[in-house]
């Protein structure tokens, strides 16, 4: 009989710990096996149960059902009881789940090296391995696989410049600064399958010539700092990593880097800076990172789902993964769904879903039992989208159409006791704070909205406040230097438009 | 004093020197510094900079741009409450409410805001001494930084 019970550090947050320990003590034979998180957050503390080739689960379960549940097993009795939610596996899919990237969190130990081989482990870069850099470039590119920390940029595209830029050192820097809130898919793979992101790295290296990479991870995630600093470890022990990669004779080696609490250092030029031991300032672009980017070397900067989905693609083929979503947007899609949900969690499904099939039928609906008013999508600089907007199919382009981004896959609901002013203040009081401050519409601008919305919000003048507010975003929009000024008037302008009754101001005439 | 400023120094020393080989060290420093010493004490600063041939400005500019780096001696526990969108849907600001007026009502803790903790599935979150803990409601952070709550402060 073996346990599974996450390590996971939200299910840490919730109790998990307790719950292992309390299995210890209550079934002292049985083999405890702690993985990653599932993402059912809301089964979390998740435990699953193997036997004779079975693994069904229990959730959620708190140190004291931990007995209850052990002696339901004991006596054959489990379906019946009230935690039993059955194969997790079946459940997934008949979410319409298609885990990928995510094939192997929650089912293993996540620095288990021969477990994560025994799970389709190391396919991807022996692939590569074995093929030209370029064949693996192509089959990046085939795949369709874009960015997922917010710009959806082609992977591919990127991966052949830093392929085609001469240069004697080049780099692999993972984005791991997942700042934006209402992301931990980042988090979540780093922490219960970090070899996976390794992997990915070294495909990265393999491909375009680069020995040396480097993962920026921000300072929330000290879990996610202990598993992977533990992974590299067990990765050079098996020879993933190192001067000979898996034999190969291929040498990349991976160093973490911390980062220090700043928002803006998630932005790819800033990340260098900040890399580089500087203030995390933007830098101009051109040149692109990828012909100038750490110490002005040719440099692969993706996000930590775009490296870590490339060992999929390529251990099972660019057209399966292409063949998945919808238009331009293929592949799966690590959403994650947090706010005021009932189902909050990670759902690795195809792009092309809708909002609404996602928050109601996947999410059920708010957690308050309230009718759910919006959702915001892609972090703090994403359009709050109104309900009527929900049947809007999750693509790149489709929700650009909208005014609103895919980003990193966020979904954040709220329901009707939101206040939408209150929300509109807020981004810009986060843009405030989070600025690099090197250019004006972004470090003034975002001072001087939360002070116009304060006014609106006082009732003084609400009609032409809000007429200054449009003008005052429309510039931001078009003057800031880097995204984080320039994505910022889209929560501002959503929750004025759609939601103009919050700040006591008449509808714009046309909202679309 | 001069004693412990002279150990302050050392152990700055120590540190730079231990970095030297890596490219780029200043960050990794400037944590390192902080997690032996509490914090990155002005004094520190000439070090570093000697240490990586920079001038003090420089060192300063970094030090100053980062949310995470303090510049004063720690309270005993501190506790980073998410003020975030995720959070904020299920009564993070009530959350960051309560923790803000207990923390002015003494305690040793610091307070400190910070915006997501990868815990937004499990919201609201905070984070003791490292530790993340969620699903958290304004009494229970109340008591957290009270103190009223000893064996979580500890954990
Ligand atoms: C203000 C700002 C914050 C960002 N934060 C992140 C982040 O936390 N993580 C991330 O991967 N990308 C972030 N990005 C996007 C990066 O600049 C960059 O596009 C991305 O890391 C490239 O990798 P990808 O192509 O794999 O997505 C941010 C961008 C901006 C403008
Ligand atoms: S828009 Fe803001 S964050 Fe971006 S460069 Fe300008 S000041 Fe810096
Ligand atoms: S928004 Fe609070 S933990 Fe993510």
């Amino acid at each position: 009989m073996t346990y599974f019970i996450a390590r996971d550090s939200a299910a840490l947050s919730i109790g998990a710990e307790q719950t292992a320990d309390a299995l210890t003590s209550a079934a002292p034979d049985a083999d405890i096996v702690r993985t990653g998180s599932r993402g059912l957050y809301w089964l979390e503390p998740l435990v699953e149960i193997e036997h004779a080739g079975r693994r069904v689960g229990f959730g959620p379960v708190d140190a004291g059902d931990v007995d209850d549940v052990v002696h339901a097993v004991a006596n054959g009795t489990q379906e019946q009881h009230p935690r039993f939610v059955g194969r997790i596996d079946q459940l997934l899919r008949e979410q319409g789940q298609q885990r990928l990237t995510f094939a192997r969190c929650g089912v293993i130990a996540p620095t288990d090296f021969d477990a994560f081989v025994q799970h389709g482990g190391t396919a991807g870069l022996r692939a590569a391995l074995a093929q030209s850099g370029q064949a693996t470039i192509d089959a990046v590119k085939e795949s369709g696989l874009r960015g997922r920390g917010g710009a959806g940029f082609p992977a591919g595209i990127k991966w052949q410049t830093v392929h085609d830029t001469p240069g004697a050192e080049k780099f692999v820097v993972c984005n791991a600064d997942e700042g934006d809130s209402g992301t931990f898919a980042d988090r979540m793979l780093m922490e219960g399958d970090p070899f996976t992101l390794l992997e990915g790295m070294a495909i990265a290296g393999v491909a375009t010539g680069a020995t040396q990479g480097y993962i920026y991870l921000r300072s929330e995630y000290p879990d996610a700092l202990q598993t992977l600093t533990e992974a590299i470890d067990v990765a050079h022990r098996h020879g993933m990593l190192g001067s000979n990669v898996l034999g190969s004779g291929y040498g990349f080696d991976i160093e973490i880097r911390l980062g220090a609490g700043a928002y803006i250092c998630g932005e790819e030029t800033s990340l260098l800076e900040s890399l580089e031991g500087k203030r995390g300032l933007i830098r101009f672009k051109p040149p692109l990172p990828a012909i100038e980017g750490f110490q002005a070397k040719p440099t692969v900067l993706n996000n930590v789902i775009t490296l870590a989905t490339t060992p999929t693609i390529l251990a099972h083929g660019a057209a399966t993964y292409q063949g998945l979503g919808i238009n331009k947007s293929c592949g799966t899609l690590t959403l994650q769904l947090a706010g005021n949900v009932a189902r909050p969690g990670l759902y690795e499904i195809p792009f092309g879903t809708t909002l609404g099939h996602v928050i109601n039928e996947l999410g059920g609906g708010s957690a308050s039992g309230r009718p759910v008013r919006t959702a915001q999508v892609g972090g703090p600089l994403g359009a709050y989208v109104p309900v009527q907007h929900f049947d809007t199919p999750i693509g790149y382009e489709e929700l650009g159409e909208k005014h609103a981004m895919v980003g990193h896959g966020g979904v954040v609901v709220f329901d009707d006791s939101v206040d939408m002013a209150e929300q509109a203040r807020f981004a810009m009081e986060f843009t405030d704070i989070e600025s690099c401050g090197k250019c004006t519409p972004c470090r003034v601008g975002s001072v001087r909205a939360q002070e116009v919305i304060s006014e609106i919000v006082a009732g003084n003048d609400r009609e032409s406040n809000a007429e200054l507010l449009r003008e005052l975003m429309e510039l931001m929009g078009q003057g800031s230097l880097c995204a984080h000024g320039g994505m910022a008037p889209a929560p501002v302008l959503s929750a004025l438009n759609h939601f103009s009754e919050d700040f006591g101001v008449h509808a714009p005439a046309e909202v679309d | 004093m001069q004693s412990s400023f002279d150990a302050q120094n050392a152990a700055v020393r120590a540190i730079c020197a231990d970095h030297a080989d890596q490219p780029t060290p200043l960050l990794p420093i400037l944590h390192a510094v902080q997690a032996h010493l509490g914090y990155v004490p002005d004094t520190s600063i000439g070090e570093i900079a000697y240490a990586l041939n920079q001038t003090r400005a420089e060192i300063f500019g970094v030090l100053s741009f980062y949310h995470d780096f303090r510049r004063e001696p720690p309270k005993l526990h501190t506790l980073k409450v998410c003020r975030a969108e995720a959070c904020q849907a299920v009564g993070g600001r009530a959350v960051w409410s309560a923790a803000a007026s207990a923390a002015d009502n003494g305690g040793d803790v610091d307070v400190e805001a910070v915006y997501c903790l990868g815990n937004c599935a499990c919201a609201p979150a905070v984070q003791l001494n490292g530790h993340t803990l969620g699903r958290v409601t304004p009494e229970r952070v109340s008591n957290l930084v009270a103190g009223g709550n000893q064996a979580e402060v500890s954990s």
